[in-house]
């Protein structure tokens, strides 16, 4: 199997995006990542989408043909793939299309990922959003999206003792890192008082424990190692993808305070990559709530089991600490479009190893891992990147 | 051989609300109205409760006390209420479900004000003296409205009770019944009305006492009994005052009267009104103890029955699930903003 | 919710009625035709179980931004709850403040109302807990 490498990297500004719509963002990014790769659209023989709901959002399905549509490659008439996996989508995404290039049936492969929650309204996007976890036996009996990772969190303050103030410093750290981050949705530092003060959503996270609802999109072109060096002085390689699914309620999970699924995708990933978590620099982890930056850093390996809120709170994983979690702001700072989400972390990795993180960028980086999960866990996916020699 | 009761169960949620606080809300002295009714407070179902949810609370209960009863032998369930969720697809198929009795088994909900609920242990105890079923199960439900501001918001309140009916092993006896009906409008509801209307004054004399009494003496005389042969009487409670009035007037006295007369704590539970009652007697009668029941529902009708315990009170398990008086004593209290918004007084947005 | 999604689960969601593996013994909620840790060999030796009701809390939070369907319960409690049997379901805690609901706190099984079809549609009933006697 061939090697994968980076070519190319786009995303769009995210936020509340009143003037875009789901099309024109997708296009955005992928335009931005094409030019970036300084390939032409005849050179692009696929093009992978991860969206998890615009079918809800926007009435819109097969929207990967749409994208290509209306990013003026229809000539092309190409392969086009909507990949669909909770939160993990855009990363799924990258997998897949990384498998069609190693496989050697594509040599360039744009991969994008989109959302737009905006155009309907809050308490319906939040239902969107939960339309990934267990309907019959969760949702139906009152449970939200926010409501089952409180719950995680609650277990783990009872076995661990996490405190309410350690949750909040992964928020106040990502805020840090986001007012660095000129695409990011919140570009503003917060404090400790204004995330513990929050009005509670599901407690013990409130407001400022849970990543907003976002519109944006991310792009990468993905190329055969082999023939990247003709388009670029400096690809990233992907040099090895973990991806684990697990079940899907919360409450049949072996252990509430890890996600099996991370902990199976990283192993998997490392795996493949011959390289440990000590390795890693910099890492941009799923933080949808900030109890999941804490279990992701656990789960990585990154801190033993129980001592992530800890870790966080001494400041472990702050930019050029030990390790830098989320420069770009996190799912909590930089946002959350859902399905741009895996290819928005890849992309602010990709930034970091080819030495373009600007203000936020971590000294040294060679290797960096990006962490997606989809739903509450029932999927989670590891991408581990370095720089090409 | 007569059918007898062989299991009961009653539920109260657990949310009051006193006369004195939804006084003030009307600019009306809601102590002086509690008073006036002798109602010191009211039960409140939960937002998440209704007459179905209440009726499988009480029928649960019902077969938690005498697990000997096999659901499947209850051939026939019949729930009475003036408030059944649905006004087509009765509650009965639901509790029928929800107590593994389906699918075979023959079910319908009644109405009768607030004597739906005894209409229905009648049926049954025709249905089991002759032997076309071995069990039937009578429940009276009510989450009853009264209108903001009338009179009957005082009192109208939520409650529920289960009685399985049938010949074996009968915890007491339903020596008679007797009925006494009448066509007479001192209360009603219009089909998609959402509160109900009452005459006023009217619902007393010629509607209440007219009927309760005139039933009572039918069952003194098909008994052959007088007042002091009883040991407990319950009469329908839409207040603390009327039944009192008509068991004085009949000749009972406070003790006999004290038991079953929950009215006063848990408002008027309309169709679960008497049954709740006679509930709250069961939970600590003895063998041998006599009970006098006339329940009254509007339009207008009483049932009148006369029961005696017998030993087999003693081999059901009374504290299995919670006694009339533990649900009635566990209590919290609401303010009228809650009550408005469990009770959907608020006019939400549609759509 | 479409009509028959919810009419075919009546049987978990009235009576709890889940599976028992006749391989291994273990238990499941709701039924399954094939235990997951005995595959093949439980095939054809499913048995029908119904869960006792009780159960402790594993977990729990207090919904506060919930779902317009939840709007009057709200704020709820929403637990995990291990039942007697071993598995673990999800629910709300009822009848009790929400500062309360302990870790480990024992609770039993109510009968209530989970949501509806809007004023006109059909009304859902399942498993709420509340606390043990």
């Amino acid at each position: 199997m061939r090697g994968v490498s980076v070519i190319g990297v786009g995303e769009t500004q995210f936020g509340e995006l009143w003037d875009k719509s789901f099309r024109e963002l997708g296009i955005e990014a992928g335009l931005k990542a094409i030019q970036d790769a300084k390939i032409a659209a005849e050179n692009v023989d696929a093009l992978y989408v991860g969206n998890m709901s615009a079918g809800k959002f926007i009435d819109q399905e097969h929207v990967a043909s749409l994208v290509a549509d209306y990013a003026g490659l229809s000539d092309q008439h190409l392969p086009t793939i909507r990949v669909e996996g909770g939160g993990a989508c855009g990363a799924i995404a990258i997998h897949q299309a990384a498998m069609s290039i190693a496989s050697g049936v594509h040599d360039i492969v744009v991969v994008g990922g989109a959302e737009k929650m905006t155009d309907v309204g809050d308490l319906e996007a939040m239902q969107i959003l939960s339309s990934t976890t267990d309907q019959e036996w969760e949702s139906v009996f009152g449970a939200t999206f926010a409501g089952l990772f409180a719950m995680m969190a609650r277990r783990h303050m009872f076995e661990y003792g996490t405190t309410r103030e350690q949750l909040a410093s992964v928020a106040v750290k990502n805020h840090r890192h986001g007012a660095l981050n000129p695409n990011a949705q919140f570009q503003r530092e917060i404090t400790m008082e204004m995330v513990l003060q929050a009005p509670m959503v599901a407690e013990p996270l409130g407001l400022f424990d849970c990543a907003p609802l976002s519109d944006g999109a991310a792009a990468l072109v993905l190329c055969a190692a082999e023939k990247a060096r003709k388009f670029t002085d400096a690809p990233v390689n992907l040099i090895g993808t973990g991806h684990a699914s697990d079940v899907m309620a919360v409450h049949d999970r072996r252990d509430l305070t890890t996600i099996d699924a991370t902990v199976i995708a990283g192993k998997r990933a490392f795996h493949a990559a011959k390289k440990t978590p000590n390795d890693v620099k910099v890492a941009e982890v799923h933080d949808n709530f900030t109890i999941g930056e804490i279990l992701a850093v656990e789960d990585l390996r990154f801190v033993p089991k129980g001592k992530g809120g800890f870790a966080t709170e001494d400041g472990e994983t702050a930019l050029n600490a030990r390790i830098s979690v989320n420069t770009s702001g996190g799912l909590k700072a930089r946002g959350q479009p859902v399905g741009a989400t895996g290819v928005a972390q890849a992309v602010e990795i990709v930034r970091q190893l080819r030495g373009e993180g600007g203000k936020r960028q971590v000294s040294g980086a060679e290797l960096g891992l990006t962490h997606t999960l989809g739903g509450t866990g029932a999927t989670a996916v590891v991408h581990l990147f370095a720089r090409g020699d | 051989m007569t059918a007898g009761i062989v299991s009961y169960g009653g539920y109260v949620p657990r949310y009051r609300i006193t006369p004195k606080e939804i006084g003030a809300v009307w600019g009306v002295d809601g102590e002086a109205m509690g008073k006036g009714l002798n109602i010191r407070s009211k039960s409140v179902p939960g937002p998440d409760e209704d007459v179905i949810t209440m009726s499988v609370e009480a029928a649960r209960s019902a077969l938690r006390k005498a697990p000997h009863i096999d659901p499947k032998d209850v051939g026939a369930i019949y729930v009475g209420s003036e408030s059944h969720p649905y006004a087509v697809k009765p509650t009965a198929t639901i509790v029928a479900e929800a107590i593994e009795a389906a699918p075979i088994l023959t079910a319908a909900d009644f109405e009768f004000a607030c004597k739906a609920g005894t209409a229905a242990i009648q049926t049954c105890m025709g249905l089991t003296m002759s032997d076309m079923y071995r069990y039937g199960m009578a429940i009276g439900a009510d989450t009853s409205q009264g209108a903001p501001s009338d009179a009957l918001e005082y009192s109208a309140s939520a409650g529920a009770a289960a009685f399985v009916i049938g010949k074996d092993l009968a915890i007491a006896t339903l020596n008679h019944t007797i009925s006494y009906t009448t066509d007479t409008p001192d209360f009603w509801r219009r089909e998609g009305q959402a509160y109900p209307s009452h005459g006023g004054r009217f619902t007393g004399e010629p509607a209440y006492f007219k009927h309760v009494l005139s039933c009572a003496n039918l069952l003194f005389k098909r008994a052959g009994t007088r007042a002091e042969d009883y040991d407990f009487a319950v009469f329908h409670q839409p207040n603390g005052k009327f039944p009192v009035r008509a068991g004085k007037t009949l000749g009972f006295l406070d003790k006999q009267l004290e038991t079953g007369l929950l009215v006063r704590e848990i408002g008027n539970t309309y169709s679960a009104a008497i049954m709740v009652g006679l509930c709250a007697i069961l939970d600590i009668a003895k063998p041998g103890q006599r009970i006098f029941a006339v329940a009254y529902g509007s339009g207008a009708g009483s049932d009148g029955f006369d029961i005696t315990v017998t030993d087999g009170i003693d081999a059901i398990d009374r504290k299995a699930g919670r006694t009339m008086r533990a649900m009635v004593e566990d209590v919290k209290f609401l303010d009228y903003a809650t009550y408005a918004k469990y009770r959907k007084k608020i006019r939400m947005k549609e759509g | 919710m479409a009509i028959p999604r919810f009419w075919r689960e009546i049987p978990s969601r009235y009576n709890l009625i889940g599976s028992k593996c006749g391989n291994c013994g273990a238990s499941d909620f709701p039924p399954r035709a094939v235990c997951p840790r005995c595959g093949r060999k439980s095939v054809g030796r499913m048995e029908r179980l119904k869960l006792s009701g009780r159960g402790k809390v594993v977990s729990h939070t207090v919904i506060h931004d919930a779902p317009k369907n939840f709007d009057m319960m709200k704020p709820y409690v929403l637990a995990i709850v291990e039942m007697d049997e071993g598995l673990r379901v999800t629910s709300q805690i009822i009848d009790v403040e929400p500062g309360q609901v302990t870790i480990g706190m024992p609770v039993e099984v109510a009968f209530r109302k989970l949501g509806e079809e809007g004023e006109a549609g059909v009304i859902h009933y399942g498993y709420k807990f509340k606390p043990a006697l």
